[in-house]
């Protein structure tokens, strides 16, 4: 909410600048987000009044003026247009600064002497008039200062209020907090009630009492609306950023901004009868004043006249019955609507008006007559008229209940850490306005006014204690609390190690959109019916991620496209997976590389990664449980990779991720130009690892005996490691393949597997001849189970 | 014996000559091996007379000695000259890089959020975390913001299209379908940490959080800190103390710290923490739009609606929470001028950290 210091002011005047000014409100809860300067800085500049112009000598586009104002009068030299004898400009005398560091000295303008400028509204920042000099109006007093004559030595204060302070959405709100935190009353204008002169009221009929308790009103007969509202008030209107439409939506706007309280106005001869508040019907139109056509819902309260609904209540006017240059009668609305009714009425319109703004976060329940009185006033004196009676219809069982409101004196030590002293208490809490009711031994009941929507509990009194005493001012200490040692479980591996681990690998960690677009996760994830959200940011943004590999895919093309041609990239976060069981929001880890192998260098000429690449740094992080064994990989199918180059990772049989090539139709789709290698795994696989279990070491010799299969070339060789380890006994410690095979000498359908096996017992040196029959064991199986030849 | 000194002399001099170890090894079987010409003359003694053998003998020993010596020190002199041209041979320069993966590294975000986790992990705080699709009750409701509360257009929240039932966290239990949204802040964690402990409750929550909003210091997702804090006669003093701590450990400077009174629907009394401008020291500054401060954190009292919702009985527990942006932090941390670097995985970025 933007606010004119100067109008600020004269309500209440602390002697603070500026600046002291907006840091204590901002420091008692009132954030000033910006101050900004009504005109441009300039000093020296007077109402100077031009007594008369001759054609400079030797320049024909420039004038000579004589220009009083100063302590004598001046010859000015100036080239502007409108440059004539009687009028009153801004003038900037020999001295003046104006915006932009501009002095004015003394000149001489092709020989003739210039003792000063006329000004431009442009050339004092106070306008965007640039066309000739700013003609003041012909009452102007010559020789005054400029800033105090147009008052233009004021500053715009841009409250970001929070929602709870309703009662801050005016002049008189901010006064009042201003003179709560600095012991000043504030210097309201008065509000006198303004006699009837006439007898007629508009009949008010209020069905919907919940929702609009109190409805004010007030007939005026015969005002004048040719007559526009004096510049002061049209001036104060812009500051606020109000823009001046005819004298009496400028008068509403203006008790709203002053009083904080909403006011509507209706072409009287428009209304059909009576008022009548009530809900609208389904779908029932109204044509808005900002040019809308709605249909309104069931649940809008809307005000109506006899025959239809004429505004949305609290929200917004309707066309058909606003005051326009034709109304020469007018019915002034001020009511009092229920915030919590209000609430989300204008959003689901895709409204938001100032009235709006002020209903839902609470309007004073015991302003209505008063913003009457103080409307018609300033009608009155604008465009005249005769007054009826104010009007009132009011539900009394369906007002707000005056709120009251208990503090404990040892809650003001238990919240806010310290005390306060019981007249502290009472003081700051009645300068706010709330009313000492009780004192009780252990505190004070207090009620709450009718402004203050937000006082409802202990807590919000201790709130305004802290607020109006400083919240820098209380004490800052550190608590003791039970400092128990919590249980910790060692198996439990943690997201940092495996970050780290990966991070030791090469790889950078990314952390991209949970939402990606719905076509890229389709290429990925084809059977996926993925979250939508309702309102995303952009079509790119629209679905939740059921894998993590677009994001990362995605992040390795914005790569590929900047010129790094060596990739590794690690995500870790949740995709959310719609399954028969509900959604499932789990915790996954992924990585994705491409390019080299290793980082280009003088001593490696490795070439392109592969899936062994990723594979191998899978399984290290695998290991890192210490329960490498648990897990296995078997070549499986999954749509966005290479059928060939793919296999789902188990832990104990159980499928917790995918590793493999990217299908070569989608990096062909996606234009990378070389494959990519992606993975993607339960936290929780490998969140647990193994408590480790000392083994004793053995004293005796090794022996290592090499063999090498010919088998298939569609056999998995893992097949033949678990035969072989379950076949080679007790005392087998490792078992290794170190060379695969297939080419020359060999069957093209086969390849040999060489397998190295590692034999130790733990308390004896083995035999020859053990060895020699565990090895046939190995040997035999391997022949039976995958028709394996010894090579 | 004049036979035996030169022989000696020219032994000596042919040892001394002696460029390599070979050339020495010929010069000692040349006069000291079995058919040597010293040991030539040792083997001749037979022919001299019992009185002059022992005194030739001795002498032929102490020449033989002599050479020995000369060709022992000069075998040294030798080898080590030999060591010495093997290991020049085999100098390497050793400022070229060496082999191998080279290290990545951890997400600014992630490395901010490590930071936080473990500066308040040491004062016992525990780390909790819970969905990011959450539902309205623990995003909104049990946080004191009732639907159609002008507070909820401070958080421009991510809705969830509920077309689809297996998209809902409550499929399948029968009950109405909740209404669900991407969660607007970690808040929901510390109502679900409510739910299933009993105070003393001390936690931290970190995560992605989201809000629709997207401009240049804005982005859609975002992560964020929140702490809390319940107990017997926990004070906004104390909220204040463990802020001001917090602060001065993460920034690793005693930087100044002001509360500002503020609103939050689940707390009260509420407030906004400044610290002093970290790129001007409070001068002024860009960064700190010239008011020498920078919003860095919101806090407050827990409200005594958002502890009913969770069952924990406002007469004998207070409690404060307080919540941070992640992104915000890092970039006054590092120096990060842009906020949407974090989210655009650009490794000439990620290698920074």
């Amino acid at each position: 909410m933007k606010l004119s210091e100067s109008w600020l002011r004269e309500w209440v005047d602390p002697a603070l600048g500026t600046d002291e000014l907006v840091e204590q409100i901002t420091m008692a809860g009132l954030e000033v987000d910006a101050t900004e300067a009504v005109a441009g800085e300039f000093s020296g500049v007077i109402v100077g009044e031009v007594l008369s112009v001759e054609p400079h000598p030797n320049a024909d586009k420039l004038r000579v003026c004589q220009v009083a104002g100063a302590a004598e009068v001046a010859q000015v030299v100036c080239g502007a247009p409108n440059a004539r004898a009687g009028i009153k400009v801004p003038f900037a005398t020999v001295g003046a600064v104006l915006p932009g560091d501009v002095k004015i000295k003394k000149a001489k303008l092709r020989g003739v002497e210039s003792r000063g400028m006329l000004c431009a509204q442009t050339e004092l920042q106070a306008g965007d008039d640039a066309s000739g000099l700013w003609e003041l109006p012909a009452d102007a007093p010559t020789g005054q200062p400029l800033q105090r004559y147009l008052q233009l030595d004021d500053t715009l204060i841009d409250i970001d209020l929070t929602p709870n302070r309703g009662d801050c959405l005016s002049i008189k709100g901010v006064a009042r907090d201003i003179g709560v935190l600095n012991r000043l009353s504030p210097d309201a204008p008065a509000i006198e009630p303004v006699a009837a002169t006439i007898d007629d009221v508009f009949p008010v009929h209020i069905e919907a009492a919940a929702r609009c308790p109190r409805y004010a009103g007030r007939i005026i007969r015969n005002i004048d609306i040719g007559r526009p509202s004096p510049s002061w008030m049209q001036e104060r209107l812009r500051r606020c950023g109000v823009r001046s439409i005819d004298a009496v939506v400028d008068v509403t706007n203006y008790v709203m901004l002053e009083q904080g309280v909403p006011m509507h106005a209706f072409d009287l001869n428009t209304l059909d009868r009576g008022i009548v508040v009530r809900m609208a019907t389904d779908a029932e139109p109204l044509a808005l004043l900002d040019g809308q056509e709605v249909k309104l819902q069931a649940d809008t309260l809307v005000i109506a006249d006899h025959g239809k609904a004429v505004a949305m209540a609290g929200i917004m006017g309707g066309a058909a019955t606003a005051v326009g240059e034709t109304t020469r009668d007018i019915f002034l609305e001020s009511a009092f609507f229920d915030p919590v009714g209000i609430a989300g009425q204008a959003r689901s319109y895709g409204l938001h008006t100032e009235s709006s703004h002020r209903f839902e976060r609470g309007v004073d329940y015991r302003m209505q007559e008063q913003a009457i009185e103080r409307a018609t006033r300033l009608l009155l004196d604008i465009v005249g008229g005769e007054p009826g009676p104010v009007s009132i219809a009011e539900d009394a069982a369906a007002m707000p209940a005056g709120r009251q409101v208990k503090l404990r004196r040892e809650r003001i030590h238990k919240g806010l850490g310290f005390e306060m002293p019981d007249a502290e208490v009472v003081d700051i809490l009645c300068r706010l306005g709330l009313e000492l009711i009780e004192t009780q031994g252990g505190g004070w009941t207090f009620g709450v006014p009718s402004y203050r929507f937000d006082i409802a509990l202990e807590e919000d009194l201790l709130e305004e204690l802290a607020r109006v005493f400083g919240y820098n001012r209380l004490p800052t200490t550190s608590f003791s609390t039970e400092l128990r040692i919590k249980p910790n479980t060692e198996s439990l591996l943690g997201l940092k190690a495996v970050r780290q681990h990966l991070i030791a690998k090469g790889y950078y960690e990314a952390i991209t959109y949970s939402f990606v677009e719905p076509d890229l996760l389709k290429l990925f994830d084809p059977k996926a019916e993925p979250v939508e959200l309702q309102n995303p940011i952009s079509a790119d943004m629209a679905v939740m991620r059921t894998t993590l590999w677009p994001g990362l895919v995605h992040a390795l093309q914005h790569n590929l496209n900047r010129q790094q041609q060596r990739i590794r990239l690690f995500e870790t976060g949740l995709r959310f997976v719609p399954s028969a069981k509900g959604l499932l929001q789990e915790a996954m880890v992924a990585g994705a590389i491409c390019g080299e192998r290793y980082p280009e260098s003088w001593a490696l000429k490795a070439g392109g990664v592969d899936f062994y690449d990723l594979k191998g740094d899978l399984e290290s992080l695998l290991e890192l449980t210490g329960n490498a064994i648990a897990f296995s990989f078997m070549a499986a199918q999954h749509p966005a990779l290479h059928p060939g180059q793919s296999a789902l990772v188990l832990k104990n049989g159980t499928e917790v991720g995918y590793i493999g090539t990217i299908h070569p139709q989608i990096q062909q789709r996606l234009g990378l130009p070389q494959p990519v290698f992606l993975f993607e795994i339960a936290q929780s696989a490998v969140a647990e690892a193994k408590l480790p279990r000392f083994r004793e070491l053995s004293k005796f010799p090794e022996v290592r005996r090499d063999i090498a299969v010919i088998v298939d070339q569609s056999q998995p060789v893992e097949r033949l490691l678990e035969t072989a380890s379950s076949k080679a006994g007790d005392y087998l410690q490792e078992l290794k393949v170190f060379d695969l095979y297939v080419g020359k000498g060999i069957d093209p359908h086969r390849k040999s597997v060489a397998l190295g096996l590692t034999f130790q017992h733990p308390s004896r040196t083995l035999t020859e001849d053990e060895i020699n029959a565990s090895m046939d064991a190995v040997v035999r199986s391997l022949e039976v189970e995958f028709d394996a030849t010894l090579r | 014996m004049e036979n035996l000194t030169a022989l000696t002399d020219r032994a000596l001099k042919l040892v001394e000559e002696a460029g390599d170890l070979s050339t020495l090894d010929h010069v000692r079987v040349e006069y000291l091996g079995k058919k040597g010409q010293i040991t030539a003359l040792l083997k001749g003694l037979g022919a001299l007379s019992a009185e002059e053998r022992p005194r030739a003998g001795a002498e032929i020993n102490k020449a033989k000695q002599r050479i020995q010596a000369q060709i022992t020190e000069s075998k040294q002199r030798l080898e080590q000259v030999a060591v010495e041209a093997k290991l020049v041979s085999e100098t390497i320069d050793v400022t070229l890089p060496g082999r191998g993966q080279h290290s990545g590294g951890l997400h600014p975000v992630t490395r901010t959020m490590e930071r936080i986790e473990a500066l308040f992990a040491a004062a016992g705080y525990a780390v909790e975390q819970g969905p990011e699709i959450e539902d309205d009750y623990h995003n909104f409701e049990a946080l004191n913001i009732p639907a159609h509360h002008p507070a909820r257009a401070m958080h421009d929240t991510f809705y969830i299209r509920s077309t689809n039932r297996a998209a809902s966290p409550a499929a399948g239990d029968g009950s109405a379908p909740a209404s669900y949204v991407l969660r607007t802040h970690t808040s929901p964690v510390q109502v679900r940490t409510m739910e299933n402990q009993r105070p003393p409750i001390r936690i931290i929550c970190p995560g992605r959080v989201y809000r629709c909003d997207s401009d240049l210091t804005h982005t859609p997702m975002f992560h964020q800190v929140e702490g809390l804090v319940v107990d017997k006669d926990i004070s906004f003093a104390d909220l204040k103390g463990t802020v001001d701590q917090f602060l001065k450990a993460f920034f690793e400077t005693d930087v100044p710290v002001r509360f500002r009174p503020s609103y939050f629907p689940f707390t009260e009394p509420s407030a906004e923490v400044d610290i002093q401008c970290t790129n001007c020291g409070g001068r002024g500054c860009r960064v700190c739009s010239h008011t020498g401060w920078l919003e860095i954190m919101g806090c407050g009292m827990v409200h005594p609606n958002v502890f009913k919702a969770s069952g924990i009985d406002t007469e004998v527990y207070t409690g404060f929470a307080f919540g941070m942006g992640v992104e915000r932090l890092a970039m006054l941390r590092y120096g990060v001028n842009d906020l949407r670097l974090f989210f655009e995985s650009d490794l000439k970025f990620l290698k920074q950290f």
